[in-house]
């Protein structure tokens, strides 16, 4: 690999990148492959897949690969009058890759539905509920392009509700687990399609890197193998094989810089000594997640966008979507062992479509899933009831932990106008920048929707046979890892920030590609549909070039 | 997967074609033995009394029996060096916390000596009483992570933890991985 390009700051780049994230990643690589100068700024630090350890309480426990907020705060308030507190409210991968390097690795794509719910199922009072202005057929061929790119096992067609495909998953799909077993036994039995989860991670070897060795630690980890197909491993090293690459870590920005024409021509960044650098470009390309990405155009302010950057709207920053879904969990008879291998191997979207008779708007995709390394299951995973300290706690501990599994809900989140993300007016991060301030709360059509999934959950559990069955309750509603719809896609700049290739309505040379230009959330996990979106951005970019 | 497969993914395994990451989970295993294998030289933080206290503690919720509690994982020496470490600023709550105890304790039990002395029965009933407190949670925490965070961190001894929880650290595996997939005729 030719050693990386180091581009003066003054000269102009062609694309200056900001996150390097899932989108982050698919646009460097795309850009600089079709010949273009790219600089990436990603605040968190670039780790070697080697750096990766199996280590909770430094992982996941202390958070070391999501963001800090000691230094960056949060503050939350549910509604625009309450008062915001300092609290962790939104967790994001923060290191080159990004999200992508620590995630599950569901890789599921929008069904056809997903872009015209508004049509489908009509207005939804409280909600800002809309069409998205592009469909599934113009998506297809970027998410086959995506599957292919970076690696995607799965089986194609085994999911009765999936919209049509063009081409195969490049990966058969990985072996199943106990809990998919059991998942799948008690679903067939309901009449249900379960099927086998399509995931970024490499079921064989892809493309020079290796198969998954099943080590269990893909969620809140990231893979020392590399065979989960991060921005890191897998698109990364391409977009640094072309020389016109340049990655910048632990670079903080602060600003992008517009032009007297109206033009973007660059973005200020705070480096790892803290120095200020300005960095010019032709082109800026914001990937910094659908939290991070309103927050820099809001502090972008400037005298010819004084309420934020391509905000003439004023929707930068509105409409923010959450995660949202329960856990119900069993336990059975034999062991499942179920920490082995990546997290869930059977899905079932059965109860993905809305259903007005249901009585409240919403859907979900279930997946059958390990959800508790060995110290959060001591802390936190037993039935409430159970003993939490002595001899039968400790008994608890032995029987649970390898019988048991979770069965996950991924579920709607309504956009609100009211649930955004906005400038802390008083509180500061490390830097002296506005904290990032979240606005939120669950439309109650979601909660209603997290509910009646719950109970299909447990029926599932039920006819797969455990021996007992127990849920969360709503509490564990609270700090997002999926972040969209802060810059909405559309057709008109009244309405939405981005247009349907991604270029803010306000500035010809700004794109915004991640989950912010989501129009709505779809049935969570996003990374995929983040991705496909990104290449079509690539893809528009360099065919106008 | 394919008997191929399964022989080419041997050799690259044996072989490091791909990198370097055979290596580094050797070493990652081998960390771990090395860690659990050896115990730490001494306490930093904690004197012997407060030690003897905290560790009585650790061990009613975590009693040793017919399987290693907390007292063989060494709970005591992970929460020690946490103290010094990363939750450097919990000592307040261990100081303010043994107090409360060693107060609670006189009230429950008027001329004993220790929470470590008193006998099992003492203890469970004493810790009945101050079950809901954050000292009692953060102890709590503490010898679960002393117990079951990886050895390195001076806890988690001969892997007693894990053990307990039928946790396999090879941290690489192939199928069938659990009873109801080894069913599976295609698992």
């Amino acid at each position: 690999m030719p050693p990386q390009p180091s581009f003066l700051p003054r000269d102009p780049v062609d694309f200056l990148i900001v996150g390097a994230g899932a989108a982050g990643g698919v646009m460097a690589a795309e850009l600089s492959t079709a010949g273009f100068s790219v600089v990436v700024l990603e605040q968190g630090p670039h780790h070697r897949p080697q750096d990766f350890r199996h280590d909770e309480l430094g992982v996941s426990f202390h958070a070391a690969l999501t963001n800090d907020t000691r230094l960056r705060p949060n503050t939350f308030r549910k509604t625009e009058s309450g008062a915001a507190v300092t609290r962790r409210a939104i967790e994001y991968g923060c290191m080159v890759g990004g999200g992508s390097v620590h995630f599950t690795a569901n890789y599921w794509r929008f069904h056809a539905s997903d872009f015209h719910e508004r049509s489908l199922y009509g207005a939804v009072g409280g909600s800002t509920l809309a069409d998205w202005p592009i469909a599934y057929d113009d998506l297809e061929p970027f998410y086959t392009r995506a599957e292919w790119d970076i690696g995607v096992s799965g089986l194609g067609g085994s999911n009765p509700f999936d919209a049509p495909r063009s081409r195969p998953y490049p990966l058969p799909p990985m072996p199943v687990k106990s809990s998919g077993v059991l998942f799948e036994r008690g679903a067939r039995k309901l009449g249900l399609h379960p099927y086998p989860a399509p995931v970024a991670v490499l079921s064989r070897n892809f493309n020079g890197r290796p198969a998954c060795v099943h080590c269990g630690f893909c969620e809140s980890f990231g893979c020392e193998v590399g065979a989960k197909s991060s921005s890191l491993a897998a698109l990364f090293p391409r977009a640094l094989k072309t020389g016109r690459c340049e990655i910048r870590p632990d670079s903080y920005v602060r600003k992008i810089q517009t032009g007297p024409d109206g033009r973007v021509n660059g973005a200020v960044y705070f480096d790892k000594a803290k120095r200020e650098v300005f960095q010019r470009a032709r082109n800026v390309v914001v990937c910094a997640n659908g939290a991070e990405t309103p927050r820099l155009l809001l502090m972008s302010r400037s005298a010819k966008f004084p309420d934020g950057l391509a905000n003439s709207s004023g929707l930068v920053g509105k409409n923010l979507m959450f995660d949202c879904g329960l856990a119900a969990r069993g336990i059975f008879e034999h062991p499942l062992n179920d920490y082995k291998s990546i997290e869930a191997t059977r899905v079932l979207h059965d109860f993905y479509a809305a259903d007005p008779a249901r009585g409240f708007y919403g859907g979900g995709g279930l997946d059958a899933r390990f959800d508790w390394y060995p110290l959060a299951f001591a802390v936190d995973g037993l039935p409430s009831g159970l003993p939490r300290w002595g001899p039968a706690f400790k008994d608890a501990l032995a029987e649970y932990f390898p019988r048991m599994m979770t069965v996950l809900a991924h579920t709607t989140c309504l956009p609100r106008e009211s649930n955004s993300i906005s400038l802390d007016p008083n509180v500061k991060d490390a830097w002296g920048l506005p904290a990032l301030r979240v606005t939120f709360d669950y439309h109650p059509d979601d909660i209603k929707n997290c509910w009646w999934l719950l109970e299909r959950q447990k029926e599932i559990l039920d006819a797969a046979g455990a021996r007992k069955v127990w849920t969360d309750d709503l509490s564990v509603l609270g700090v997002s890892r999926h972040l969209m719809g802060t810059c909405r896609m559309g057709r008109d700049p009244k309405t939405s920030v981005v247009d349907t290739f991604h270029r803010a309505h306000d500035v010809p040379n700004l794109y915004i590609v991640d989950g912010s230009s989501f129009v709505t959330s779809a049935r969570q996990q996003p990374t995929c549909t983040i991705q496909a979106l990104a290449y079509r951005a690539a893809d528009a970019i360099v065919r106008a070039r | 997967m394919t008997g191929d497969d399964r022989a080419l993914s041997r050799r690259l395994w044996l072989g490091g074609l791909l990198g370097a990451w055979p290596a580094v989970l050797a070493a990652q295993h081998h960390a771990h033995h090395a860690a659990s294998a050896t115990a730490p030289a001494a306490l930093a933080f904690f004197d012997a009394s407060a030690a003897a206290e905290v560790e009585a503690l650790a061990s009613v919720i975590l009693p040793s029996g017919a399987t290693p509690g907390a007292r063989e994982a060494g709970a005591i020496y992970f929460i020690d060096r946490a103290l010094l470490t990363f939750d450097r600023d919990k000592q307040p709550l261990y100081r303010d916390g043994l107090a409360a105890l060693a107060k609670s304790r006189l009230e429950h039990f008027p001329g004993s000596h220790s929470f470590a002395s008193l006998d099992a029965a003492q203890q469970v009933a004493l810790v009945h009483a101050i079950e809901s407190t954050l000292f009692f949670e953060l102890v709590r925490f503490h010898t679960l992570a002393g117990f079951l965070a990886d050895p390195s961190y001076g806890g988690n001894r001969n892997l007693a933890g894990w053990r307990l929880l039928g946790f396999d650290d090879s941290f690489h595996f192939e199928p069938p991985f659990g009873y109801y997939d080894a069913q599976e005729p295609n698992g």
